[in-house]
């Protein structure tokens, strides 16, 4: 069969493709997206209904899709790192109920923060609620790792995590596939003792989850994800998940002989960890992410025949890379040309005719009359309004927060408390602290930024814009008169101005919608039209 | 057989659509293929990168590593500059010449060029131009692929194959302006080469 070019999300996708899902739920977060995008473009050549729109935020995400294992039915639940803190209450519970049809959590890490606000490792949270993770480090192997997953989760009834990083997310390789299985029948059983997670029934299937561990390093020791390339020498290398990729590529350049331990499943299989300590005196740990089993490794007291990213052989923060594992074997290379001084930094903007931009000149020449001009913003296309030549917002913490933190800050006092929020971002979880607002008719105005669409991570479908978005905000409680839309054009720049004016004085909760389609779902809208015309 | 290439660029560029012809034309031919690529915020005007390694045998890292580069090929002259601590002793610049200014502090062109004459032989394509010449201002990507196409192992009617199948559905019109634009990059390439 012909090898298919794919992405490692892809991969992922087509791997759960052909262990036959009958669903997968998401929401966008780069470098998990594409996971999600490829089952939407090629569920329609399965035989058997997938379902697969966009879910409104991960946690809504992670419990649909245990609904539909619930139910006897494969799903996958696909996100950020980040988003795994938003559905972690439903993740971590997912562990004590178990399931029934296979559930597969496929988290996409950002290590360097190419596009996130932190690095952290999702192993931690696999760790955290004892469950089977795994982490390929080939684009072919995720696809194998996701086509396996969904037995595995089946045999030990729990929710199994795939965790793959950016650099592997947005990789592509020829990719071979395997056969195609059918979707599970539909088979919902009553067990209340395993779902009804009232302290009784918890803490027999907190028991349960106790002792189902041994079984799980077990399988980590016999999975093909896990294997020790034997060497010569007293250093050896332990390489975790993509980690392999560089530890091997440095094997082959500088024809290099350690034994590598390969770690792709966890928990971590004491056996073979325990050879490859018998082999060698030194090891080399390399993790992609947190250093989380070197810390383990090592003790609490220390073991300096560890080496890793605890002790500076390897950064402490930031993705590795082959030079960075050249480095850690203490390999010395020939110097390479720097780069020449007159190169500088290309940082992202908001694209040329973006109606972000005439947002934030109206906004800013508004809030220039007032002697605090904190704006809290949030996360999406807009955040990029905290760079040269806007300079507009002030914060950017985690999906949601702009309203929150605006009324918090306006209870303490501060005035005016603005916040601007994406459409998309405001239905994520923008809603629940409106509501807190209005509940306490706190002195706040939230500008929802409705470019109607989800446009940072390329422009997926919103929940909800343009008239439902007012129609939210109706019904949360806000005051008719002080829902108010705006068209952020420049010809439109003095009334903007006096619209947000009225409304950031106004002592109460008000909502400004700034409607203007994103510039590049609209001019893909007309391409498409042509090319099908 | 091994090779590296950098392609650079502005998000928008086209970069990836020269990366997803080669991809193609590699798998085509058999080889083994890794190729990264930058999603997400920096996407949006910032500088944007992909890794493409080519092999006849397994590839491990996604990741090139630094001064084991035989190409950089870049559509813009200043992000070429940003990748040259990737670059092999032996290896080469082919590069567009056409600046894209999306910042207020871009260096002067002419330090650009000095630099760029610093490395090994580099290709200097005046892109804009022959895309205009091949009938369409967008297609400087092809004329950038089809300049580096006698340095990266495969065949060009492979390359044209696969420039012919990403543009399908766009239409036959749009397949040919690529395709023109290819050669023009190729034709400059070889008058090059047999002059220097």
């Amino acid at each position: 069969m012909e090898k298919k070019l794919l992405l490692g999300a892809e991969a992922i996708a087509l791997g759960a493709l052909d262990a036959g899902i009958s669903g997968v739920y998401a929401y966008p977060g780069t470098p998990s997206t594409e996971i999600t995008e490829y089952i939407q473009k090629n569920s329609n050549r399965s035989s058997q209904l997938i379902r697969s729109s966009w879910s409104v935020n991960e946690k809504t995400a992670y419990e649909e899709a245990l609904g539909m294992s619930y139910a006897g039915k494969r799903s996958l639940v696909c996100m950020k790192h980040v988003g795994l803190n938003v559905a972690a209450d439903a993740f971590i519970n997912s562990a004590i109920t178990g399931v029934n049809g296979g559930l597969v959590i496929a988290v996409a890490d950002d290590p360097s923060m190419h596009s996130s606000q932190n690095e952290q490792d999702s192993r931690v949270y696999g760790k955290f609620a004892m469950i089977p993770v795994l982490e390929p480090s080939s684009q072919q192997d995720l696809y194998t790792a996701a086509r396996d997953a969904f037995d595995l989760s089946e045999s030990v009834k729990l929710p199994v995590m795939l965790r793959l990083t950016t650099r592997l997310a947005h990789s592509r390789a020829g990719v071979t596939q395997a056969d195609k299985r059918i979707q599970n029948p539909l088979q919902s059983v009553y067990s209340p003792e395993r779902f009804v997670l009232i302290p009784q029934n918890a803490r027999k299937q907190y028991n349960l989850l106790l002792s189902l561990q041994e079984k799980l390093e077990t399988l980590s020791e016999h999975s093909w994800l896990n294997r020790l390339i034997p060497g010569s020498g007293s250093k050896g290398v332990i390489a975790f998940g993509l980690a392999f990729n560089y530890v091997m590529e440095v094997r082959q350049t500088f024809a290099l002989d350690f034994p590598v331990l390969q770690i792709g499943q966890y928990p971590l299989p004491r056996t073979l960890v325990e050879q490859l300590f018998f082999e060698c005196e030194t090891i080399l740990v390399a993790e992609e992410g947190y250093p989380v089993y070197e810390e383990l490794l090592r003790g609490y007291f220390g073991n300096t025949n560890i080496l890793g990213r605890l002790d500076g052989t390897l950064p402490r923060a930031g993705e590795l890379s082959t030079d960075i594992i050249v480095k850690g074997l203490g390999i010395t290379t020939s110097p390479v040309t720097q780069v020449p001084d007159i190169v500088v930094h290309r940082p992202p903007s908001l694209c040329k005719g973006c109606g972000h931009r005439d947002l934030y000149d109206a906004l800013n020449l508004v809030m220039s009359s007032f002697a605090e001009h904190h704006v809290f913003s949030d996360i999406g296309c807009y955040t990029l309004g905290a760079l040269e030549p806007f300079n507009a917002i002030h914060t950017c913490v985690d999906m949601g927060a702009s309203i929150s933190m605006a009324k918090g800050a306006a209870d303490a006092g501060l005035r005016p408390a603005v916040s601007v929020i994406g459409d998309s971002t405001f239905t994520h979880s923008g809603m629940t602290g409106l509501l807190d607002a209005i509940n306490d008719r706190s002195a706040l105005t939230v500008i929802i930024a409705d470019n109607d669409t989800t446009a940072m991570t390329g422009g997926q479908a919103s929940s909800a814009t343009g008239a439902r978005l007012l129609a939210i905000c109706k019904g949360l409680g806000v005051e008719e008169e002080h829902i108010r839309t705006i068209v952020p054009l420049k010809s439109n720049l003095e009334k903007n101005i006096s619209v947000l004016k009225e409304e950031i004085t106004y002592e109460g909760v008000s909502v400004v919608i700034a409607q203007r389609e994103c510039i590049e779902t609209a001019s893909r809208k007309k391409r498409n039209k042509l090319a099908s015309a | 057989m091994h090779i590296n290439i950098i392609l650079a660029g502005v998000g928008g560029q086209g970069i990836l659509s020269i990366a997803a012809v080669i991809d193609h034309a590699a798998l085509r031919s058999g080889l083994t293929i890794r190729q990264t690529e930058v999603h997400g915020m920096s996407q949006r005007g910032g500088a944007v990168q992909s890794h493409l390694r080519i092999s006849n045998s397994e590839i491990y890292s996604d990741l090139i590593a630094e001064g084991t580069a035989h190409l950089i090929l870049s559509v813009e002259p200043h992000e070429a500059l940003r990748y040259l601590p990737f670059l092999a002793p032996e290896g080469r610049v082919i590069t567009a010449i056409d600046p894209f200014i999306n910042m207020e502090n871009y260096p002067d062109m002419d330090d650009i060029l000095t630099e760029l004459h610093l490395t090994n032989s580099p290709l200097l394509v005046n892109a804009a131009e022959l895309a205009r010449e091949a009938g369409h201002t967008r297609t400087s990507n092809m004329v950038m692929l089809g300049a580096a196409s006698p340095f990266i192992g495969i065949d060009a009617e492979h390359l044209e194959s696969a420039i012919g199948e990403l543009f399908y559905a766009k239409g036959p019109e749009i397949v040919d302006v690529n395709i023109r634009a290819f050669r023009k990059g190729q034709e400059l390439s070889q008058t090059q080469a047999t002059e220097t």
